[in-house]
């Protein structure tokens, strides 16, 4: 609004209910962010205190977690671990507080580089079609096109296990199950139809002069495409991009029905990292924030674009 | 960033490559092109969603076992269906499955529309806490499902621990997630703390979208703070509100992976959504042709809501 003597009209809320409004939504952030610091508290607790009665807010930080999520270990008896020269390391040493020593290295580091591989493959295959397919739609009079755009689309909503019982029997007879050659297949097919709508969005907004003044100046169509589109593309590109690395990240029904081992992503071992006796809540906790963390600074470098992702690229703020 | 590069070098290559794929690329009509740089993206589709798709169907008219697979199948006709739709079990799980998406979706959307007129009045600090807020929604539901379990276990949990601080009830005494009672609540209320901010986004979108004047001219008709949001705000807002419902209901009646790490369908099959009456089904006791009819179904099922969200997608884009 353009004055003061505008501070009373409609549009513009009122200093009180601003402040109201400023009180109940902070009170409903606080609240909804009570979970994850919850999580990011236990990673850090031994684990007595994870699970001490009434629960602790504050308490001795403690690695254990960490150690207990990148290590295996075993249990010995006292007179072994008095036997073994002096601890030499943080994890070494709370590890022989607990009489355990440690075994050698968990699945942890396999998981996470799984991750990695099949979300950044995957990523990168979905958005290299996704632009052609988007550039294609954007530009081109392709015949049937809402049709086309309507199969993309719909394949994004086919639910998950009813796609997997026959992808399973097909990657038995492939022999990839469990490849990441196979999951990252599956997951860029997912993340293309996504890729496709949102890029065609961006695209769609880049005026279409510039190329046709490349194409005067004698440029192919492929040498505007390249020259003049992608670089304007390049925020939609980025944005489409760490969607899909997001998705890839974190699916889970695929990943927990296809693959077991050599393939297998943090989702479905996340819920498995147990300890002695049943589950190690500092452990799944340290699991948890590692694998969060991530998605947390995506999610904040998105903001702006967040509306637009969440809409297959149909609203734009 | 790394895409453009890749592109760069898509028609470089080796010198010798270099001038015949140029020539043959630079030759190419707007129509060529158009189809080689959409033909990938609808042949990946086809073998990883439709082939499998059509598959589907057909083991859906067998007894075909895909732990048995020396066992020969044989052709039962709608048997499968029909045993499906008469099948109390199911019918027991769509039960669930609509009491969870029901109820989750409606807290959501008064939650969600309540943020987003609150968060509309700009008061300094919105876009912060907005942000704050939105993050449940990006993570894993997987994730979510697990670390939920940890906030209900009873005695040790938080989430026990909170109720028992502002009610007095005893911590120990309540499993949001071993009761009969409070199960099919611990699903909905975990939905509704991760897909709230979804709601809310979308509605922001609807009220930002709704110009200044038309309040102007509510005001000098006189009309009533209560009659401006029936007659102007949740009209315009509405179109919004159907795509984030529509997609909400989409995704919840399709639930899976939270769900599954949450209570696993427990206690017994209390909780359990039609996808984990589908996993059990087909990979659990591997009634695959039985399971594939049940796929069938879903999938009409989702594929009818899906054409409806892309009109309401379509609308919304025109305004």
């Amino acid at each position: 609004m353009s004055g003061k003597n505008t501070a009373h009209s409609v549009v513009e809320a009122s200093e009180r209910s601003k402040t109201l409004s400023a009180i109940l939504v902070g009170f409903y952030a606080l609240v909804t962010i009570i979970p994850l610091m919850w999580i990011f508290l236990t990673s850090l607790k031994s684990p007595a205190d994870s699970v001490a009665y009434p629960p602790k807010v504050i308490s001795q930080p403690s690695l254990t977690g960490y150690c207990n999520l990148f290590t295996f270990q075993s249990r010995q008896t006292p007179e072994y671990l008095a036997s073994l020269p002096a601890p030499t390391g943080y994890c070494e040493r709370v590890t022989r507080e607990r009489g355990m020593v440690i075994a050698g290295p968990s699945k942890t580091p396999g998981r996470l580089l799984n991750s990695v591989i099949i979300g950044f493959g995957s990523t990168f295959l979905a958005v290299f079609l996704g632009t052609l397919a988007a550039y294609g739609f954007s530009r081109f009079k392709v015949p049937l096109k809402d049709d086309l755009m309507f199969f993309i689309l719909s394949t994004r909503f086919m639910p998950p296990i009813a796609v997997a019982i026959p992808i399973y029997l097909m990657y038995r007879q492939l022999g990839m199950t469990d490849t990441h050659l196979g999951m990252i297949l599956l997951y860029t097919a997912v993340n293309v139809s996504f890729a496709v709508w949102l890029l065609t969005g961006f695209i769609d907004e880049i005026p279409r002069e510039y190329e046709e003044a490349a194409l005067v100046d004698g440029y192919t169509r492929l040498q505007a495409f390249v020259k003049t589109v992608l670089p304007q593309a390049a925020t939609g590109i980025a944005a489409t991009a760490v969607f899909c690395l997001i998705y890839a990240w974190n699916e889970y029904a695929f990943a927990v029905l296809l693959t077991s081992g050599v393939a297998q992503t943090m989702p479905p071992f996340i819920p498995f990292i147990i300890g002695e006796g049943g589950q190690d809540w500092p452990a799944v906790a340290a699991g948890t924030t590692l694998f969060v963390v991530p998605i947390l600074c995506f999610t904040i470098a998105l903001r702006k674009h967040l509306l637009r992702g969440i809409t297959f690229g149909a609203v734009r703020k | 960033m790394k895409d453009r590069t890749n592109v760069n070098a898509l028609p470089t290559g080796t010198a010798s490559v270099r001038v015949g794929l140029i020539g043959r690329l630079a030759g190419m009509s707007d129509r060529a092109i158009a189809w080689l740089f959409i033909t990938p993206t609808i042949v990946l589709l086809l073998a990883i969603n439709i082939f499998p798709l059509i598959w589907t169907i057909s083991m859906s008219f067998s007894n075909y076992k895909a732990n048995m697979g020396w066992v020969a199948d044989k052709n039962v006709g709608i048997e499968n269906y029909l045993e499906i739709l008469t099948d109390p079990d199911i019918w027991a799980a769509m039960q669930t499955t609509a009491h969870f998406v029901f109820w989750s979706i409606l807290l959501e959307v008064l939650l969600g529309f309540g943020l987003a007129l609150l968060i509309n009045r700009k008061f300094r600090g919105h876009s912060f806490w907005t942000t704050v807020i939105l993050l449940p929604m990006m993570l894993s539901p997987a994730v979510v499902g697990n670390f939920w379990t940890f906030l209900f276990q009873p005695q040790i949990g938080l989430f026990n621990y909170v109720v028992s601080f502002f009610t007095g009830v005893d911590p120990s005494s309540f499993q949001m997630i071993g009761d009969v009672a409070l199960a099919p609540w611990a699903i909905v209320l975990v939905d509704t703390w991760m897909w709230t901010p979804y709601v809310m986004l979308i509605c922001l979108a609807g009220l930002r979208s709704i110009p200044d004047y038309i309040y102007e001219a509510a005001e000098v008709d006189r009309a009533s703070a209560w009659r401006q949001f029936w007659s102007v705000t949740l009209p315009m807002v509405m179109p919004f509100l159907m795509l984030a419902i529509l997609f909400r209901a989409i995704e919840n009646f399709k639930m899976f992976d939270m769900v599954n790490l949450l209570t696993n369908g427990g206690p017994g099959s209390l909780t359990e959504t039609v996808s984990i009456t589908l996993k059990r089904a087909a990979f659990e006791k591997w009634h695959t042709g039985w399971s594939s009819a049940l796929a069938i179904i879903l999938f009409v099922a989702v594929f009818g809501a899906a054409n409806i969200y892309v009109k309401v997608l379509n609308k919304v884009k025109q305004r």
